[in-house]
């Protein structure tokens, strides 16, 4: 969906200098850069992935290393956050919890958002039986145990086989959206301008994806940024019990769950991890709030963005 | 007429502001009314939307919200209005002054019965026992024309149609003998038919209670009959008041003679060209310092920038228009045709009617519905007839203007068409081809070749695409280059090249519907269905779409299929017309036959209900009132099925009626291009 308007705008600015007409991605992308609060969750966001992939490199100590000098130490210039009851250094292992915790979040948010609108649009825009088969499958997955499922299923996500713990938590958490996406989609379906594209011969997929979709854009970004915080949460309870990201590997959430037992007597076993999921939750739903303005032209924030 | 010579006043408006917000963001929604009514007196109050003519009802009412600031004053029997407390305005409202609105389903609660809303209104104000109450509720709805009231004063809103709803509305307003009544465009939203009904109703009202009435509405055609005096309004003021007459024989304000040459008639010769007012009102919350007319005013001179003009004196009894150009159109003898550019006159297609190609052609088309009942266990209990074999073909060049009232089937039957699907029954043959024979690419092919135009220009845009996406879709759609036809389909509809990077939500409704225009026209098909596409414009602008419409008609060679509920706008438009009445044709013919002498008398009472911007007209006119509302077409009537509310079969004598009742006429040629679906069809002059 995203192609042929970019190509309509590239042919346009080769063919048309003078008054220049933006297709809808330039556009968007030129609102979105105008919301203060998006540029500042974004900013926020691209900061938080260099500490987390870049800064392990500023420290000499690795999440694997153990320093047998000192055991649950409060942070100094050796060990800038501290170090656990093991003698771990608190930096380099919540850097390396929040790699995985920020690529579980946005992934599982994605997945689950772009699946729960892809069903929901389809069964909402076709009804009959492609909508009778997508919401017995959607009833079948909301009644099945997912906490349960997953962890059975944990001893597979063992050896660095997380991608499959992220299409499991993705896969328990569409279900909802997709139900609320059919029926706003049937709505939608009777507006006039669907019926204007139905006759002007657009094909049905076509019409969802440029048409149904981005008029229910403000409903995704919403959900997919409650997913970011959802998942992250999820992941966190599941790895306090075990059952998520497994060891060696570290996430936030097993280092909130570590940091628990300790946390009134050495706070900074687990605050760092619980500030930095905060922060990243924080961001991320500011740039959830500037691309929900910049989606609809009918927000007055933003300010009109024309050429 | 002049009753109101000589008698006090009940209602006197003077000087009344209204702004909302403040700062720059102020919105002066009214500047500045003056009026007063006498019991008895009739005042239409005129303008287009965004006028302030219905926040200055409000204002008047003291049903404004908190943060609106009233100056002014509003004395009823000499009594000052503004300033007093809610409290003891409630106790006017409904009692003193009663107000009629425009959407009679969300002015009456839902969940409480006809009658008992009426006798809470007749309790508020009046110390009556409850019985005395619902007896006086029953003895309202009779004289509002309700059947059988007893009845009816138990059955809720929804189960009244929308007519009867006003009515309702009407019989609790005149409940506490009021001494004004202000009625906000008590007919908008009712059929034509429905609409001579009400204000039927409202002169009755009228003459039961004395009162004064004061009429807002945005059509000249509805007040010329029925009001003693008008106002009319532009840009929050008045800017011509005078006596009906005068103001509609001898306008002297550009505005009022921009807005009287603008409506489609429905007695002026056939296809003659409309005169629009070029450009939108103003904002309300930046005007210019100037005349707020000046810049879409074709008699505008510097000076007109100057300030604004006062409403000065112009001959006639009461009559004052702000304008300082009035003696010039005074000395010159002006009239709206004069001022104001007129478009294309009405091309007629060229050559025999025979020997040009079909585009079009319906056969008997049928479209049932099921209705179904029951929540897990559906089962069928009864048909929709939404279509019931409708027959009609648009030749090359032509426009076939499709008329009738809601629920007469005739957007089932364009939606029937558009779908080029195989219909339930009959046969649709677009360019040629039969749709139930076509396969993938053929449909393609068609819809290439078909377009449409909505009645609701904002719903038909994408909200979320800018223009010039909105625009390129149909190319891409269909595989053709984009380059510069976005900016070429801009120019052809009058729109400027800049604004393909807009998004729909920043063009006023003209402009709009010409955006929708311009997509029907990118793919350069030869067939446009237009469905209903000015009913949701104002007049001034409406009349700039339909000469949009007709020179586009003239240069790209393009047939139209009309759908409108308004007759007037299609006997501008259309060479041919269809009038439909549930579910099939009555009357089809070219438009010459069928408007000077129609001979259904469906049609008949139609063209007779419509309301002539003609005061004298007007008065004169014999109205052939129908009864009652339109059959639910669930169970449509046996026979004719206009035989329930047919005026000529109430004429006829016993044994002519047998055939009506038993059998279903078929449509039969008239001579010349008409033919009407009625046993007894008579051809009669009723415009």
């Amino acid at each position: 969906m995203g192609m042929p308007e970019e190509q309509l705008g590239e042919e346009l600015i080769k063919e048309e200098s003078a008054p220049r007409a933006s297709s809808r991605g330039r556009l968007v992308a030129r609102r979105f850069l105008r919301t203060k609060q998006g540029v500042t969750g974004l900013i926020v966001l691209a900061l938080l992935f260099v500490l987390a992939f870049a800064g392990p490199a500023l420290t000499d100590w690795s999440y694997t290393d153990k320093d047998f000098m000192s055991f649950l130490q409060p942070p100094s210039a050796r060990h800038w956050f501290g170090t656990s009851q093991t003698g771990q250094d608190i930096y380099a292992v919540t850097l390396r919890g929040m790699q995985k915790s920020l690529i579980i979040g946005l992934l599982v948010a994605i997945i689950s958002t772009a699946v729960a609108a892809i069903v929901g649009s389809f069964a909402g825009y076709f009804l009959g039986w492609t909508d009778r088969m997508l919401m017995w499958v959607v009833d079948l997955l909301l009644v099945l145990p997912s906490f349960l499922i997953i962890a059975i299923m944990s001893p597979l996500f063992r050896g660095g086989n997380w991608p499959l713990f992220v299409l499991m938590l993705a896969a328990f958490m569409w279900m909802v959206t997709s139900r609320i996406m059919r029926s706003m989609t049937i709505s939608i379906k009777e507006r006039e301008f669907i019926a204007a594209a139905r006759f002007m011969g657009v094909s049905a997929p076509k019409i969802i994806f440029r048409h149904v979709i981005p008029n229910l854009a403000s409903l995704l970004i919403v959900d997919a940024t409650i997913n970011v915080s959802a998942a992250i949460l999820t992941e966190t309870s599941l790895s306090y019990f075990g059952f998520g990201v497994q060891p060696p590997d570290v996430s936030l959430g097993t280092l909130i769950a570590d940091g628990t037992r300790s946390a009134t007597t050495a706070p900074w076993t687990f605050f760092f991890a619980t500030g930095l999921l905060i922060i990243t939750v924080l961001a991320v739903n500011l740039v959830g709030d500037g691309l929900r303005d910049a989606f609809d032209p009918t927000a007055r924030r933003p300010g009109k963005a024309r050429s | 007429m002049s009753i109101a010579a000589g008698r006090a006043p009940v209602l006197e408006v003077s000087d009344l502001n209204v702004t909302f917000g403040s700062g720059t963001d102020a919105v002066r929604a009214v500047r500045g009314v003056d009026y007063s009514i006498a019991p008895g007196e009739v005042l239409g109050i005129v303008g287009e939307s965004g006028s302030g003519k219905s926040v200055t009802s409000l204002a008047v009412m003291g049903l404004l919200p908190d943060d609106a600031r009233v100056s002014g004053s509003v004395r009823l029997h000499g009594q000052e209005l503004i300033g007093r407390r809610d409290k003891e305005m409630t106790r006017l409202r409904g009692k003193a002054i009663s107000m009629v609105f425009q959407d009679p389903l969300s002015a009456l609660t839902p969940v409480y019965t006809v009658g008992d809303q009426i006798a809470e209104a007749v309790r508020i104000h009046q110390d009556v026992s409850r019985d005395k109450a619902a007896r006086r509720a029953v003895e309202l709805l009779d004289l509002v024309g309700i059947p059988s009231p007893e009845q009816r004063a138990r059955a809720f809103p929804h189960e009244f149609s929308g007519g009867m709803r006003q009515r309702a509305m009407i019989a609790m307003a005149i409940a506490n003998d009021p001494d004004v009544i202000i009625c906000d465009e008590p007919t908008t939203a009712l059929d034509v038919t429905i609409q001579a009904q009400v204000l039927e109703v409202l002169k009755t009202a009228q003459t039961e209670t004395g009162a004064g009435i004061v009429m807002i509405t945005h059509d000249l055609g509805v007040v010329a009959g029925f009001v003693d005096r008008v106002l009319v309004m532009y840009a929050g003021r008045p800017v011509e008041k005078g006596l009906v007459d005068d103001v509609y024989y001898r306008p002297r304000m550009p505005y009022t003679m921009g807005l009287l040459g603008s409506i489609p008639r429905l007695d002026t010769g056939d296809r003659e060209p409309l005169v629009p007012i070029e450009g939108n009102p103003p904002s309300m919350s930046a005007l210019p310092p100037g005349c707020p007319f000046e810049p879409r005013c074709p008699l505008s001179i510097p000076e007109c920038e100057a300030g604004e003009p006062p409403l000065i004196p112009v001959p006639g009894e009461g009559h004052s228009a702000a304008c300082i150009r009035t003696q010039t159109i005074e000395n010159r003898g002006l009239t709206p045709r004069d001022v104001f550019k007129a478009g294309p006159a009405g091309a007629v297609a060229r050559g025999d009617r025979a020997g040009r190609p079909t585009v079009l052609m319906v056969d008997r088309l049928v479209k049932h519905y099921p209705l179904m009942k029951g929540a897990v266990f559906k089962r069928r209990v009864g048909t929709v007839h939404a279509v019931d074999g409708v027959s009609f073909d648009i030749r090359e060049g032509e426009t076939l203007g499709l008329v009738g009232e809601s629920g007469s089937g005739k957007t089932t039957t364009l939606m029937e068409i558009l779908r080029l699907a195989p219909p339930q029954s009959g046969r649709v043959v677009v360019l040629g081809r039969d749709t139930a024979k076509l396969g993938r690419n053929d449909r393609m092919a068609i819809r290439r070749d078909m377009q449409v135009v909505f009645q609701d220009p904002l719903a038909s845009l994408d909200p979320r695409l800018t223009v010039q996406d909105i625009l390129a879709e149909p190319l891409t759609t269909h595989g053709l280059e984009v380059g510069s036809r976005v900016r070429e389909l801009l120019g052809l509809v009058g729109l400027d090249a800049s604004f393909a990077s807009r998004y729909p939500q920043e063009f006023s409704g003209g402009q709009r519907q010409r955006i929708g225009i311009a997509r029907a026209l990118a793919l350069e098909p030869r067939l446009i269905v237009l469905d209903e596409p000015v009913s949701a414009l104002d007049v001034s602008i409406q009349a700039g779409v339909i000469n949009l419409l007709e020179s586009l008609k003239i240069r790209l060679g393009l047939s139209y299929l009309f759908v409108a509920h308004d007759l007037a706008v299609v006997r501008h438009i259309a060479e041919r017309v269809a009038v439909m009445y549930l579910g099939w044709i009555a009357e089809i013919g070219a438009v010459r036959d069928v408007y000077d002498t129609p001979a259904h008398p469906y049609t008949q009472s139609l063209l007779s209900a419509i309301p002539l911007p003609d005061p004298r007209k007007e008065r004169e006119r014999r109205r052939i009132l129908l009864e009652g509302d339109l059959p639910s077409p669930a169970d449509p009537p046996r026979g004719c099925r206009f035989h329930t509310r047919c005026p000529k079969f109430k004429s006829l004598p016993e044994a002519q009626r047998a055939l009506c009742v038993d059998q279903e006429p078929e449509l039969r040629p008239l001579g010349g291009d008409q033919a009407a679906a009625c046993h007894y069809a008579e051809r009669l002059e009723v415009v």
